[in-house]
């Protein structure tokens, strides 16, 4: 049971919600978090546990291997991202633009491009307590965050069982990365705020998810700052409100110094409590 | 020497643009000759991506041993440059071409690092 | 003419809502362009009129013509993403998976599979109510956020700016630390790096500032929220101390920032407070930019 949580708006609350989800569900069953945001990955800073396993993670790019090259320049014709150039004698390949399509390896008549892999970030899987959390970091030069989020989330596949719950921190935006991280999701969260900010933002959000065919709810995060327009706009289409996780400067000081909040927020538990139990009867009656 | 500027237009009176791989023009001065060469890089507009090494690529068809610029190539721009041994000038973003060149002639400029 | 480009690795820190504050005190002086393409906001704040705007193409995606197609499944043993699948006896391509590479058009015998260019958006040049000029655009959801669109933002400020004699351009730039940041960044004279002292704002600042050290861009450091958290108010200082960053202003947390947007406005239009340190920042920011 794969869970994606996502926002349009940066900064609404998507990791503070996937980090307190996580570890209070992981209370009563073994869950599994995964960080997506590649680019910038903060789940970890809110959780302790042991380092369990890490591997870097690989894209396969082209290398040039000049003694059997014939100079034709058929490489850089065929490959559309600008990737791979001939200057003079030398042919030169982009890492971070190659999009590994293979057309110019496949397609080279000497074959002097053979696909090779080159590491593009690192995944690392973290145990503490009932909870698995992996979380996977782009190297500062690559680009692309979607090879990375795919991978992890194969990882994710083939560790754990199916019916586990599985909380995804997504991306924020509703560009590519999201669409990658929430591809294979059973239900999305999407997480705002009340603010116009958050409504429009909202709004690019819902629309992403319906193009995508998935079921999806709304929490709503700072509730009692700003206005109630969030909320009519899920009213009136028919969009269900989750969770209201309340506006409080000591929610907003205790996530600043890197902890968790459902321990000792009551409202924070309460809001937690609400969207696992409507996990679990999303997951067939929930197990344990 | 043949130098080449990247500038947002044709003459001496231009202003330099400080981007390398999406500049607007190329401005080609060879002192020898005093002839000038200027080449419209705007269709680089339609590169989503790879635009400094397919400006770089560009660039050495004109065969200047310098280039003045402003903000310097990103890394994929300077390995290309870096193989045709083009000597690159920093800092004249905020000139006129001419400015530039008075500036490159009075050692004014920095030179960018290796890559 | 300088470019003022203001970023966060973080989203939340108040960029956005910074950036529209300057562009009140910077008034008739400047152009504004929100880079920020991929769910925009700035619009919220400084009514554009939406006098000009054009579709946006970036990228491409493969269509099979089925009159032409003989099945013989080339295109899908190519298909590196798995976008083309037997769907009802006719290969059919996934429009989310294919990243437009153009493999299988060239290796399809029947030439049935083009290239079709990609409309991914809009851009707009608008007039906005502060009486000057905003470029921005909305990127379709879905769409591959490269630095493509952010360039023509950029671009179509720098002629606006030139042909109207601005002398800043004001940029609210891309969160995150990928192309479409960069493409904020480049030709930038100043980096405003907006920040929070939490544990996230301090992570994601050390990741977007390597980015602007391999620029060689200075930059310049706004704490928002600044009385969060004093641990990490002290780490954070530490680091700008370490990388020479100069802090241009430290905004008390302050839930006005809230209600001015919430009211259509701009912090400084809504909080006398909040405008004399934002009006102080601005100054400093400027002075930056301009070497002064």
């Amino acid at each position: 049971m794969k869970v994606a949580i996502a926002s349009g708006k940066g900064g609404t609350g998507k990791t503070t919600l996937a980090t307190n989800l996580a570890m209070y569900m992981a209370g009563t069953e073994p869950v599994v978090l995964a960080d997506l945001d590649v680019e910038e990955p903060n789940s970890g800073l809110f959780l302790k546990g042991e380092l369990y396993h890490r591997e870097p993670k690989y894209k396969m790019i082209p290398g040039w291997q000049e003694e059997t090259c014939s100079l034709n320049g058929d490489c850089q014709t065929v490959c559309n991202f600008n990737a791979i150039l001939k200057m003079g004698n030398h042919v030169m390949v982009f890492p971070e633009l190659c999009h590994g399509c293979y057309a110019c390896s496949e397609l080279c008549p000497t074959a002097s491009l053979p696909m090779q892999a080159k590491q593009m970030g690192e995944l690392k899987h973290i145990k503490t307590d009932n909870l698995d959390f992996v979380e996977s970091r782009l190297m500062i030069s690559e680009e692309q965050a979607v090879p990375l989020i795919h991978q992890t989330i194969d990882y994710v596949d083939e560790k754990f069982p199916a019916a586990m719950v599985k909380i995804f921190d997504s991306p924020p935006g509703t560009s590519c990365p999201v669409i990658e991280a929430t591809r294979g999701a059973d239900l999305v969260i999407l997480v705002t705020e009340p603010t116009p900010f958050g409504l429009h933002d909202l709004k690019l959000a819902v629309e992403t998810v319906r193009q995508l065919g998935k079921e999806f709810v709304v929490v709503l995060n700072r509730h009692g700052i700003g206005d109630d327009q969030v909320e009519r706009y899920c009213e009136a289409e028919n969009i269900l409100l989750a969770a209201r996780i309340p506006n409080s400067r000591h929610i907003a000081e205790t996530c600043a110094a890197g902890k968790l909040l459902y321990q000792d927020i009551p409202e924070v538990a309460a809001a937690m409590d609400a969207i696992a139990r409507l996990i679990r009867s999303r997951n067939g009656g929930g197990h344990s | 020497m043949k130098l080449i500027f990247t500038t947002q237009g044709t003459d001496w009176e231009s202003s330099m643009d400080p981007r390398f791989g999406r500049t607007q023009f190329f401005f080609v001065y060879d002192e020898e000759s005093e002839e000038i060469q200027t080449h419209d890089n705007t269709t680089i507009e339609n590169e989503a991506h790879g635009a400094g090494p397919k400006t770089a690529q560009k660039l050495s068809g004109f065969g200047a041993q310098v280039l003045i610029t402003g903000n310097g190539p990103g890394r994929n721009a300077a390995t290309v440059l870096q193989t045709t041994g083009t000597k690159i000038y920093v800092g004249a973003g905020d000139m006129t071409v001419q400015e530039a060149y008075n500036a490159y002639k009075n050692g004014n400029l920095t030179k960018f690092g290796e890559v | 003419m300088k470019e003022i480009v203001v970023i966060s690795g973080k989203g939340g820190t108040g960029k956005t809502s910074l950036t529209a504050s300057f562009a009140v005190l910077g008034g008739q002086n400047l152009v504004v362009a929100d880079c920020d393409v991929d769910a925009a906001d700035m619009h919220l704040l400084l009514e554009p009129d939406f006098a000009h705007g054009e579709d946006f193409f970036s990228g491409e995606l493969a269509v099979i013509d089925q009159a032409k197609c003989s099945a013989c499944g080339q295109c899908e043993d190519v298909c590196r993403f798995d976008a083309i699948d037997m769907i009802e006896g006719c290969y059919s391509v996934d429009e989310i998976g294919c990243e437009g590479c153009g493999y299988c058009a060239r290796v399809c015998p029947d030439e049935a599979i083009t290239n079709v260019k990609q409309n991914v958006g809009q851009w707009y040049r608008s007039a906005i109510r502060t009486g000057t000029t905003m470029i921005h655009a909305q990127l379709k959801v879905g769409a591959d956020n490269s630095g493509k669109l952010v360039a023509k933002v950029k671009k179509m400020a720098t002629e606006v700016a030139g042909n109207e004699g601005k002398y800043w351009i004001l940029v609210d730039g891309s969160p995150g630390v990928g192309c479409p940041v960069i493409s904020s960044l480049s030709g930038a004279s100043l980096a405003v790096l907006v920040t929070e002292p939490t544990v996230s704002g301090l992570h994601d600042l050390r990741r977007v500032h390597q980015l602007v050290k391999m620029f060689r861009i200075k930059s310049g450091c706004v704490i928002n929220k600044a009385d969060l958290n004093s641990d990490v108010r002290r780490d954070l200082h530490r680091f700008l101390k370490e990388e020479g960053i100069p802090v241009l202003a430290e905004i008390p947390y302050n839930e006005q920032f809230t209600a001015a947007v919430t009211n259509g406005k701009t912090i400084v239009e809504w909080d006398a407070d909040l405008e004399q340190l934002v009006r102080g920042c601005w100054e400093k920011v400027t002075q930056l930019a301009d070497d002064r």
